[in-house]
Order: structure tokens, then sequence, then C-alpha cells
């Protein structure tokens, strides 16, 4: 995974709440065995009409946003499905910072778990840098993760919250399975301690 | 109760940190699962504990036609052969829907931690058990090392008072819950569902209820396990029997909450008000009583809301102050994890004998939830119920929930369903569904429209 500490980029509002993982990669492309590949079917029934000509309507295919690597979206974003091909087509697309009033739990994790930061700011704080995306073309955000906090050129600052674990694992990169897997000798003691006394840990077919 | 499953999986807690917890059940699909696997193999890690993975075909597997070859997905679980995990393939007597065979096969049993990578998982919560849908990122960590880095959630109680009236079935009582507290309410909690309503259900129809927790934000959803929960239980090939079982059955009284136990958040709702249910836009939050009209966008507050109706209605092609009866629908689709079981297709089965489906009707199909739920109904001759009222009779699969296989929604095209998500596209493109309760949507496949399923005198149990 790649690391991530400060980033500045092109921002892209998409102003819709409730944006479920559906909208970001729809159905047909889950049948795919990697993870790469999934940016160019970003928010697919949304970016294409028929015959995958971009629709011009959508935020994703005007001009001014094209490289955009900061995505500023509206409240429970990421909702529905768990398919973590959501966050896969989000960061194949260039998108590395998300910032939104709140998140979907599994999306939210899902994140992390790819090397994309997502933000959480207030409601009303949002709001300022939509207008300005909006207003500006070319307007940039900087997410610095060390200080924690969200600034532009115009000095706008606003700080976030990150739990201290999660930013530790993205400016590092972690690989979270490598780290559990040292934490071998305490998984075999719980094994140990918990199997002889309940058949509830061991997977039995008593019909067989 | 949370609380109690949680201290009892805990492997390691250092704080500052996410606690690691050990996982009891992991439990595998073809649709978010490979690359999970590729990544195990790519860096030459083992599958820690094999015998507490399941896997199973739903996803994509077509539900007509299976003796043809299926060209498309029989490479997907190919690894678990080679990890030495237990698949229930396409052809296999159990196969089915993940969420509708872990519990028939009594993987699913109370105080577990179960886990897979989808995100309607929160169905074996029915049973007392933590389960929640997982990122495919995470199915590998638990694939390496059967334990998760977990941050314990918050807890909300959700009490549903008196009885429910004949007609309105768990469906619909789950879909008002998500109608009065919206698909981010539950957002970072565990939801116990509890009262009077609630354990007068069956378990089918506490699985309803828990499946959905996920529409309303909340990861995971729970009922306390009593009496008809271990009398499902009894009996089922993976759980142990005699005097074990009620060794188990002893452990399994601790873990409802205790008397006065404290929650983040409470919730009630009275179930005799409740009536029942159609979705009329986007997301599953946009629901009303099948009494009431298509709302006026310019009835919500808050300007995102505003927005966001504006937007559903006209995807949906509906226009405000409709009445929901006069909404026509072209197909009827009576299936997926929300409802699929036998409890379900029998009270369809019920409602449609001697009747057919409306000539305005395209379509209607019955998609068991699983292989043995198909079996057991065929038993009792729903089938042929349904087959004569215009049903199609289907092999179990999750079909056109999500359209990964060639049962989709067409664009344009209207649907009554009794899955759990209407959001864009989700049937097909274009596709436009509404959800109901099974029995509203054989009501609506008959009607050719939908209707008050309490005029009709039919209950969910006879
Ligand atoms: S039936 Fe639908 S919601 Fe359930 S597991 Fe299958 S695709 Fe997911």
């Amino acid at each position: 995974m790649q690391p991530i500490s400060k980033h500045t980029g092109l921002v892209m509002p998409l102003d819709r709440v409730n944006v479920d993982t559906d909208q970001m990669v729809p159905k047909q492309f889950l049948k795919a065995l990697t993870r790469q590949g999934f940016g160019r079917n970003l928010f697919y029934d949304w970016r294409y009409l028929p015959g995958e000509v971009p629709n011009p309507e959508f935020v994703l295919n005007f001009p001014r946003y094209r490289g955009a690597s900061v995505l500023l979206a509206r409240a429970n974003f990421g909702c529905g499905s768990s398919r973590e091909h959501a966050p896969w087509a989000l960061l194949d697309y260039g998108f590395r910072v998300i910032i939104a009033p709140s998140f979907a739990d599994i999306f939210y994790n899902n994140c992390f778990k790819n090397g994309i930061l997502p933000i959480t700011l207030a409601d009303a704080q949002v709001d300022e840098p939509f207008r300005r995306a909006e207003a500006t073309e070319g307007y940039q955000l900087t997410a610095d993760l060390p200080n924690q906090a969200v600034s532009d050129a115009q000095g706008l600052k606003f700080h976030f919250d990150i739990d201290d674990f999660r930013k530790a694992v993205l400016l590092e990169g972690l690989d979270d399975i490598g780290l559990t897997l040292k934490q071998e000798p305490d998984i075999t003691a719980y094994e140990q301690r918990h199997h002889p006394q309940a058949n509830l840990y061991q997977a039995v077919d008593f019909t067989q | 109760m949370y609380d109690k499953i949680w201290e009892s999986h805990v492997v390691r807690e250092i704080p500052g940190e996410p606690t690691l917890i050990y996982i009891d059940r992991h439990l595998v699909h073809e649709g978010t699962s490979p690359q999970a696997f590729a990544g195990i193999e790519a860096a030459g890690r083992q599958v820690r504990r094999p015998d507490l993975t399941f896997a199973v075909m739903d996803h994509s597997v077509p539900t007509k036609n299976r003796e043809l070859p299926i060209v498309d997905d029989s490479a997907r679980l190919q690894y678990c052969a080679e990890f030495g995990i237990r698949l229930y393939p396409m052809g296999d007597a159990n196969q089915g829907i993940v969420h509708v065979i872990g519990p028939q096969l009594g993987l699913t049993q109370p105080g577990m931690t179960i886990v897979c990578g989808d995100s309607h998982t929160s169905t074996h919560g029915a049973f007392g058990a933590l389960a929640f849908g997982i990122g495919t990122s995470e199915v590998e960590h638990v694939l390496a090392t059967q334990c998760l880095q977990q941050d314990r959630s918050k807890t909300m109680l959700v009490t549903f008072r008196g009885k429910r009236p004949p007609g309105v079935s768990s469906k619909d009582l789950i879909l008002a819950l998500i109608g009065k507290i919206g698909i981010s309410g539950g957002t970072g909690h565990v939801i116990e569902y509890a009262g009077e309503t609630i354990s007068r259900l069956s378990m089918d129809a506490r699985m309803t209820i828990c499946n959905m927790s996920i529409e309303g934000g909340a990861r995971a959803g729970m009922v306390a396990p009593d009496q008809t929960t271990f009398e499902y239980l009894e009996g089922r090939p993976f759980v142990p029997r005699g005097r074990e079982f009620h060794v188990l059955v002893d452990e399994w009284m601790y873990l409802p909450s205790d008397f006065g136990a404290k929650f983040d958040k409470t919730v009630e709702l009275d179930a005799t008000q409740i009536a029942p249910q159609v979705t009329w836009g986007t997301n599953p939050g946009m629901v009303t009583s099948v009494t009431e009209r298509v709302p006026d966008p310019n009835s919500f507050r808050d300007p995102d809301e505003q927005k966001a109706a504006v937007r559903a209605l006209e995807y949906m092609a509906l226009r405000p102050g409709t009445p929901i009866v006069d909404i026509p629908v072209d197909r009827v689709f009576i299936g997926s994890c929300t409802n699929s079981r036998l409890e379900d297709l029998r009270a369809v089965a019920r409602l449609v004998r001697g009747k057919h489906i409306a000539p305005t009707l395209k379509a209607a199909l019955v998609v068991p939830g699983s292989r043995v739920v198909k079996a057991k109904a065929e038993e009792e001759g729903l089938d042929r119920i349904l087959r004569e009222a215009g049903f199609e009779w289907r092999d179990a699969g999750c079909s056109m929930c999500i359209g990964m296989n060639d049962d989709v929604l067409p664009p344009g095209e209207r649907s009554a369903s009794t899955s759990n998500r209407n959001f864009e596209g989700r049937q097909g493109k274009g596709s436009r569904t509404h959800l109901v309760s099974p029995i509203m949507a054989a009501a609506a496949a008959i009607a050719g429209h939908f209707v008050d399923v309490r005029e009709l005198g039919v209950d969910v149990t006879e």
C-alpha cells in the first residue's frame, strides 16, 4: 500500500448525499479477478451514456476536473455494499483524499486498507470548499495528515480528527496482515484457551 | 449482548490500537473474495483455519438451465480446493445464498463472531451472534490470521412494542425503522432488536430484520437467542447433538443483555401502528406506507434531502401525490437473502393459490434462497401452486437482487422486489425497484399494481 502524508491536488466536488458503492462500481465489473483497472468504470452509470459515450453533464467529465485527486463529497458517502472495488476504483482513477461530512462504516475502513485518506469535516465546513471548487477553476486543497489539517491557497484551514492508529497505518503504508501475524502467539494462546472447553470453536458436520 | 460477545473474543487489546478479535466463522462467496485469495497466495501466506472457513457460489450463478456449462465463473473459487476450504458449488444440494445456508447448516450459532465479505452478513445476528460484513482486504486478513482488527462499536437498542398486525411482515417492521432513523441512522452502531414483537417472530422473520440492519447504516444487528432460536438449531448439520447440545444451550442462555444494560442510543416503535411498507425512491430510507402517497420533495426540510428526493422521483418516474396503490409494476421478484426462506415462500403460495398474475405483468420470479429451501418447498407442492399462478420457479442464488447473472430488470421497468436495495441500477441499468415484503410482492403480481395486503386477509404465518 502506498503511504500518504501530505497531499495537494485538484478538487472535484460531487454534490450528492448517500452515494452508494453500487454507483461507484456497478455489479457487472465485480467479476474481475484483480484489484487493478477499476478506474475507468468508476461511477459507470452516471459517467457514461449508452455506448460508453461520456455524459457531459456528469461532473467527472467536466474538463476542469480532469486529473482531480481530492474528492469532495456529501454525507454518508460509500453506503451500501461492502465491495472494496469502490475504493479500488477511486484510487485507480487517481483519488487519494476524500472529504465528506460522514462516511459509511465499511467503506471508511476499506479506504485505510488502500492508501486513501478519508477526512470527516463538519457539514458547514464542507460547504465552503464546495463553494470555492465551483467558483474557482483549478481549485486545489492540501490534506496534511501529520498535522491533521485541510487547507487551500486562499487561507481556508480546517482541523480534522483521525484515529491515531489509522493515521500511522496510512503514514507508513503498513501491511496490517503482517502486523497481526506478529501476534501469532496471542492467537494460538486464544485458540488453546477456547478450544478445549467449547465445541463452539470447531466446525463439525455431525451428519457425516 | 454485544459486549459479552465482544469480550469473549478479544485476542489482544492494546490502548490506542484497534482490538484484535477472534473470528469463529468466515463465510466466503465468489463476488468479493477472489482478490483476497490471490493476495494470500502472492504473499506466500497460508489460510490459518480452513476448517472455520466456508465458501459458496451464489452471487453470479444462473438460476435456470444449470445443465448448460457455465463459461463465466467456474474459476473464481478454485482457491478453495487449494487451501482445503469446504466449498458448496453450484450443483451441491446445500448450495444457496451464503446468508441462507449459514443458518440452515447450523454454522451460525449464538455467541459467535461471524464475518463475510458481504454487507448483509448482519443476517446471522438473528441468532444472537455478532456478524458483520467486511471488505476484501479484511477477508484476506481473516484468511491469514482468523482475526480481525476492530474498534468497539456503539450500541443501539431498537424496541418494537405490541403485536404485529396480520399482513404486516418483519420486512415492514425493518423498513419502517429505516424510514424512521434514515439510512445512516445506525452508522457506527450495532443494533439489538428487542420487544415482544420480535420475540414472537420466527427465525426466518428475525433474519429478515437483521439482514437489513446495514440498510440503516448499522454493520450488525442482533436478536437475543431464546427457545425459538434453540429449536431452530437443534439437529442442524453443524450443531452438536444430545448432551453436548444442552451444554451449549446453557451457555447461550447467558448471552442476552442483562436487565438494565446500557445502550448508546435507543429507539422505540409501536408495531401495532405499522402498515405494509413500499419504497418510492432510490434508497431503502425512502419508504412509506402502502396507504400513503408518493411524497412531495418540498415536504422535506433538509435541502440535501429535497434534492435527493427530486432526483429519486425523476429516476423512478413518479409524480408526487400519486397514491402508492396506483403504481403499476412490470416485474415481480421474490427472493434474495432478505426474503427467500421457506416461511416467505409459504406465505406467497397461500396468497396466490388459485389466482393468476396480472396480464400486464412481464414476469414474476421466485428464487428460493437455497437448494434445501427449494427442495422443501417442492415437497410441500409450493412450486406447483406458484407455477399455476404464472410465476417462474428458479434455482437458488442472488439472482435479480443484484443482477449479476442473466436475471436483470430491463431499463425503465418497474419491479416489486423482496430484496434489500433499491439503489439506482441495482437490478439492472435504469431499473426501478420498489422494496416490499413477500406477500406485498405477491399481491402486486396478482393485481398488477401495489395493494394493501391487509385487505386480502392473508398473514405471514398460518
Ligand atoms: S441476495 Fe442480494 S444482498 Fe443478498 S447476498 Fe446476494 S446479492 Fe447480496
